[in-house]
């Protein structure tokens, strides 16, 4: 069985919901994606793992569309994303919700018109029914009464969870997540996760989460991906995950330091680029 | 070799970037007709909040300083037309090098201080923060979203300040024509009214039309394309001001050089 093929826990094969074949994606000559391939079926959790560097932002800025591969292919909901047209990209836009690392919720509208926007862009719904969808997704992630906030106001959790209610405003089938619980306290953070999973449990959203917290990675995710230098080292559930016996696995997972560059030749090695040895 | 490669390299850096700003122009114009015919309940809100930022909020320091600039042309002009007795064409002169040169010029490098300047920080910031990325996966388009609202609030503006910025120029004059040059404000603007034809005041609201297509595509592109973190809003607000200063330099000229040889 293809490793990156991904089945239920019952192991028959389901048609996933995002595929991604063997992609490189470079920024100029640097080559940040090294051929990445694996599933996403629909109604799972996926977690993207990875250090600082590991790719793992690009990996997520590529599924959504706003990096091109330099080859392989993206196909989410059957389409492959290379061979969109405009027309097409915006159907496909909205069906898919982002929350980005820094939230980048508008500074010049209120909470309420941050999530309205996108109802008021794509929908014919009148003014009252939209506000009243926009109290419905604000209560949601728990910010009920705070449409008339700017996002200034709000402290970073909050701003996290406008964002998500932003990100949910079209009811979309796919929320990818950038570092949801990035510069959050843990009380905070733990508020975000539990938020993931209850819009999971209630909406049987695929969520797609690219994170290096590890605590909140195993808390919410049904399936791993862990990148490391723009290759994938293992995909797998939590427990497959825990199990692993591979070296870059275990030194993620088990929080292990780089090891010290102590020769000269690994000088040598860093400086032409070369992966130093890892160390015994 | 290098140096020959050099102004290659330069001059073709600067033809994609002039290549880049016609093409946002393009597609900010477009955005805008468009909206027009499908009735879009944003764009008019936000074109009339811009509007209002770079018109009403100009008008003081706009008045002020044409104002000034009207007597200094009118005491510079004074300078020579008094060897020779001709202090009443004092006026004239003040007239047309305000509707002109001077009204839409001063009016255009008020305007890139005021809105091109913000423009690009706004929009750098919004780049910075993400913000532009969200626009995109949100299937909103950053053109149509962010720059076609200023584009049209910029060419509804632009040629309405430049006329204001005309009457204060001559008012500025007016002044020392009472004091020093025999007029009574009746017969300053009189003689202001003889002096003007109406093609001097159409080249100069075309000049502020164009002032405000590059102001507006500059301020953007540069906002558009910051690179990540603070420094580089900065960055991009200066090269807003810096460009569009020397654009809107050319532009005058060219259009200058066009009025001189089509129409005299």
């Amino acid at each position: 069985m293809d490793e990156f093929n991904a089945t239920d826990a019952h192991g028959s094969a389901q048609a996933p919901v995002l595929s991604i074949r063997n992609l490189h994606v470079a920024y100029g000559d640097r080559e940040i994606l090294h051929g990445v391939s694996f599933d996403v079926l629909a109604g799972e959790t996926v977690v993207i793992l990875g250090g600082s560097g590991s790719g793992k932002s690009t990996l997520l800025r590529t599924l959504v569309g706003l990096e091109s591969p330099t080859s392989g292919e993206v196909i989410l909901r059957g389409k492959n994303l290379q061979q969109l047209s405009e027309g097409e990209w915006r159907d496909l836009r909205q069906h898919i919700g982002i929350s980005f690392q820094s939230g980048a919720l508008f500074g010049s509208m209120t909470v309420g018109e941050n999530v309205a926007l996108p109802l008021l862009e794509h929908t014919q719904l009148d003014p009252a029914t939209i506000e009243i969808m926009v109290r419905l997704k604000l209560n949601e992630v728990g910010l009920s009464g705070y449409e008339d906030y700017m996002p200034a106001q709000l402290s970073g959790g909050m701003k996290k969870r406008a964002a998500v209610a932003r990100a949910m405003a079209m009811d979309p089938e796919i929320l990818f997540f950038d570092e949801p619980s990035a510069g959050l306290d843990p009380i905070i953070a733990a508020g975000i996760d539990q938020l993931l999973l209850k819009l999971k449990e209630a909406f049987g959203i695929t969520i797609i989460v690219v994170t290096h917290e590890l605590a909140s990675a195993f808390l919410i995710a049904d399936r791993m991906v862990l990148l490391d230098k723009g290759h994938i080292v293992a995909v797998g559930t939590t427990a497959e995950l825990q199990a692993s016996t591979h070296p870059r696995v275990r030194q993620f997972l088990d929080r292990v330091a780089e090891p010290e560059l102590s020769q000269e030749i690994d000088y040598l090695q860093m400086l032409t680029g070369e992966v130093p040895r890892p160390r015994q | 070799m290098a140096f020959t490669e050099n102004i290659g390299g330069a001059t073709l850096d600067g033809l994609a970037y002039l290549g880049g700003l016609a093409k946002l122009g393009a597609s900010a114009a477009r955005a805008v007709v468009m909206d027009v015919f499908e009735r879009r309940r944003l764009a008019y809100g936000r074109a009339m909040h811009q509007a209002m930022a770079v018109g009403i909020g100009s008008l003081p320091i706009l008045s002020l300083i044409t104002f000034f600039i009207g007597t200094i042309l009118a005491l510079q002009s004074a300078y020579e037309l008094r060897k020779f007795g001709a202090m009443q064409f004092v006026a004239d002169a003040v007239a047309i090098s305000v509707s002109r040169e001077l009204g839409p010029l001063i009016t255009a490098i008020l305007v890139i201080g005021r809105s091109g300047s913000s423009f690009a920080a706004e929009l750098g910031t919004m780049k910075v923060n993400e913000e532009i990325d969200a626009l995109e996966t949100m299937a909103l388009d950053p053109v149509r979203f962010l720059v076609a609202p200023k584009l049209l609030s910029m060419l509804l503006m632009m040629p309405c300040l430049t006329i204001w910025a005309d009457f204060m120029g001559v008012v500025g004059g007016a002044v020392f024509g009472m004091a020093a040059a025999g007029f009574t404000f009746k017969t300053y603007i009189i003689a202001t009214l003889n002096a003007l034809a109406l093609r001097d005041i159409v080249t100069g609201l075309i000049k502020s039309l164009m002032f405000g297509l590059v102001i507006t595509t500059v301020g953007c592109q540069e906002g558009l394309r910051t690179g990540l973190g603070a420094e580089e809003v900065g960055r991009s607000t200066t090269g807003a001001v810096v460009k569009s200063i020397f654009l809107v330099i050319m532009v005058d000229l060219v259009f200058t050089a066009m009025f001189y040889v089509g129409i005299g």
